[in-house]
């Protein structure tokens, strides 16, 4: 016995540094409260669309991006890249190894995440004061929240430094969110747009052009093409972690109401499900469980679909030759298409402001831009035409983008502003209106009512005001 | 002094396990019924279970929860229990079998999910298969949502096949402590398989079975990856709903319902199995 027992000790102190160095709960488990975003200021809403990507005309832009070590002779600093985009492993691992390979100015450390996890975490750290964030990277409509909870430093004199960079200036302007400083740099921009497999147009309605399609000839071209397969081959993204809520968000209700919030239950909403629910009769029904559409396409289980840039880009590249790209159907009051925009920030209190600049600076070339176009489909913030020298496929989708930006009747939608942390909670609306209303056939009316009353309530909490398109208003943005 | 060590030797070997389950079990779940308990004021709430039980997918998410565990726990038992049987008889080659049977033990529930959405989905292995045999002209649509009893089968194959071997393995290892001799005696008195089986393998495999029952209960309750893959939105359970909550609707307080709510439901199917698969010591064959 007595010799059992320095093994008997060994194992109890092993056990305590065991669970010394075991991972301590996320800092998440414990929610911090993040401060209500009343006293944030707020963003301009444009009225007008940002003059998005150009058409490529000309002058070939450099390919390999040169590496421009910058005038240190000291070890790079670590440098946290916090962001919410990119989140899909492949888009980290391009992050990591293509994009972020030649940057000298920091070793940095992209780590990518949920909007929710991420505003935490910035905000936690802003809080507590011990600060390891260095860039931070997410959609604009985020920034609002960040800018409340005091964790933006002012990047106005970052501006200067940046002028050789023809940045869109509307995006400029979002970047200083309503405030005459500049809070974020634009980093890139992405969209959703209509994809089809060539089988299929023969199938179009007659008198229709793929390139300026509407909700009703949509249904009509569904129709036709279960008439002649035998199958519902238009598909949506309506997958547990799919972004349909966007396209009700930034298209349907647009396209069909000019707004989004304020007129969740109009008489012009009730005819948008309406319709909908005509196109969804022809819609491959397991697209509950989509979540990126570029998969569905390849396997031609869906030939016609609308989706983010990134989430069908694989299809383009893998099968060039079967598919077109166009811009997303318009509604009577238009072609409302989702400009996301993303942008750069810095933590404020970081400890390596200096790597953070020199990153922005960085991710801002021509060069990089036109990287992140070829290797993740976002498109470059810059007013410089696109690259002549991009890959075949990224070429095919980017046609589809120019197009839906430079249609007649093409107008802008906004993503959601100033949501902050309730971001979740406001998709959960259109998810759950769709569910109800698409899946198990309730009432429209019912339902816009009920989730009108929903929504009101949220955006009464939030004191959030209304965004592009819905009329700029002076309380919380509403549902009439 | 000899005494007095000898006498803390019991605690100091607990010692490990007692922190760690405190630290990372007691504590979440004091936390989780803090946070679906209390109002931002500190007072004592019930707001977010009222919010949880009017959300639209609440009582679907309730319904299959049950429905799964109704058809997945029972199925798996007896499958489980046949397994154990066949491996138990030390057949030739039983090794493999047993190698084979424990595959999906090593494999995250995620990517089992993957692996049966890529069977299940409409170009998929299985209408592949269906339709190059001549049975189907045009894929049958398994994980429609206008077809839920499908989807619901799909879940149950998946499910199944992923934790039937947990169980199998806890059966096997009770199978095994069980002396040889009373096999011995049922064949001296002429007990055949079938007798044999019932009369003595069962019963003094109970301990076993409740022990499997118990976890694989528990599994159930925890289920959401392989519904989440196959069935998206479609099909709620409660797990998944926390899951959702919390990561993608941000709502730790409603999410702490949800978990709140599993856990009930988790330490009451417990007490029903050891109140009605009671085992006493000498049925166990230990004294």
């Amino acid at each position: 016995m007595r010799k059992s027992m320095p093994v008997v000790v060994g194992l109890v102190v092993l056990g305590a540094i065991l669970i010394a160095c075991a991972p301590a709960p996320a800092p998440t488990a414990v929610p911090t409260q993040p401060p209500a975003p009343t006293s944030a200021p707020q963003p301009v809403a444009p009225t007008t669309a940002p003059p998005p990507t150009e058409a490529p005309t000309s002058a070939p832009a450099p390919t390999a991006a040169p590496p421009t070590v910058p005038p240190t002779v000291a070890p790079p600093q670590p440098l946290l890249f916090l962001s919410t985009q990119n989140t899909p492993v492949e888009e980290q691992e391009k992050m990591r190894n293509v994009i972020l390979k030649d940057f000298t100015g920091a070793k940095v450390d992209f780590v990518s995440d949920a909007e929710g996890v991420v505003v935490d975490r910035i905000l936690a750290e802003q809080k507590s004061g011990k600060i390891t964030i260095g860039a931070i990277g997410v959609l604009h409509g985020t920034f609002p929240n960040l800018l409340a909870g005091n964790a933006l430093e002012d990047l106005t004199p970052l501006v200067a430094k940046l002028s050789d960079r023809p940045i869109v200036k509307e995006f400029m302007t979002l970047g200083k969110l309503g405030t005459d400083k500049q809070y974020y740099i634009p980093w890139m921009q992405a969209t959703y747009i209509m994809v089809a497999n060539k089988k299929a147009l023969q199938y179009l309605p007659q008198g229709a052009s793929i390139d300026s399609l509407t909700y009703t000839q949509l249904a009509e071209w569904g129709k036709n093409i279960t008439a002649a397969t035998k199958e519902k081959k238009i598909g949506f993204p309506a997958g547990p972690s799919g972004l349909m809520h966007r396209l009700t968000q930034g298209y349907l209700y647009p396209s069909y109401t000019g707004g989004l919030v304020t007129t969740y239950r109009s008489d012009d909403a009730v005819k948008m499900w309406t319709d909908f629910k005509a196109i969804w009769e022809y819609t491959n029904p397991q697209s509950t469980t989509y979540n990126n559409m570029q998969d569905p396409l390849l396997s031609e289980e869906v030939w016609v679909t609308i989706d983010h840039t990134a989430r069908v880009i694989n299809a383009f590249k893998n099968k060039p030759d079967d598919f077109v790209a166009a811009p997303a159907p318009a509604g009577p009051k238009g072609r409302y298409y989702m400009s996301v925009l993303a942008g750069l920030g810095i933590m404020k209190g970081t400890p390596n402001r200096a790597g953070a600049e020199a990153l922005i600076e960085y991710l801002t070339r021509p060069n990089v831009q036109a990287a992140y176009l070829r290797e993740v489909s976002f498109y470059p913030v810059l007013e410089s035409a696109l690259p002549t020298d991009l890959p075949a496929y990224v070429r095919l989708e980017a046609d589809g983008v120019v197009k839906q930006s430079k249609a007649l009747d093409a107008k802008v939608a906004l993503l959601p502003i100033g949501l902050g942390t309730k971001g979740g909670d406001f998709n959960k609306i259109q998810q759950d209106t769709l569910t109800r209303i698409v899946l198990k056939g309730e009432d429209i009316k019912t339902v816009l009512n009920d989730e009108a009353n929903q929504l009101n309530a949220l955006m009464t909490e939030l004191k959030a005001p209304c965004w592009s398109p819905d009329p700029p208003s002076t309380g919380a943005c509403q549902a009439k | 002094m000899r005494t007095k060590l000898e006498s803390a030797l019991p605690y100091s070997l607990l010692a490990p396990t007692l922190i760690f389950v405190t630290l990372l079990i007691v504590v979440p779940i004091f936390q989780a019924f803090l946070l679906a308990f209390q109002a931002p004021d500190g007072s004592f709430t019930l707001e977010y279970f009222q919010k949880m039980a009017n959300d639209t997918s609440f009582r679907d998410s309730l319904k299959f929860t049950f429905l799964l565990l109704l058809f997945i726990v029972p199925a798996q038992a007896v499958l489980a229990l046949v397994m154990a049987l066949l491996i138990h008889t030390r057949f030739r080659g039983h090794t493999i079998f047993l190698y084979i049977f424990a595959i999906p033990l090593g494999i995250s529930d995620l990517a089992a999910g993957i692996a049966w959405l890529s069977i299940f989905t409409e170009r998929g292995y299985l209408n592949s298969i269906l339709s190059q045999l001549g049975i189907l002209e045009t894929p049958f649509l398994f994980l429609s949502y206008q077809n839920l009893p499908a989807v619901f089968g799909t879940i149950v194959v998946a499910e199944s096949w992923r934790a039937t071997a947990i169980v199998m393995t806890i059966l096997l290892a009770g199978l095994q402590v069980i002396p040889r001799d009373y096999f011995e005696a049922a064949d001296v008195f002429g007990a055949n398989t079938l007798k044999r089986t019932l009369y003595v393998v069962l019963p003094l495999l109970r301990p076993s079975l409740q022990a499997a029952l118990i976890i694989r209960t528990i599994f159930a309750f925890q289920t959401f990856s392989v519904v989440l893959v196959l069935a998206g939105r479609v099909i709620p359970v409660l797990a998944g709903e926390s899951y959702t909550w919390y990561v993608t609707n941000r709502n730790p307080n409603i999410a702490a319902a949800y978990a709140v709510l599993v856990l009930i439901f988790t330490v009451a199917a417990t007490w029903f199995y050891l109140k009605f698969l009671q085992t006493s010591t000498a049925e166990a064959g230990y004294d």
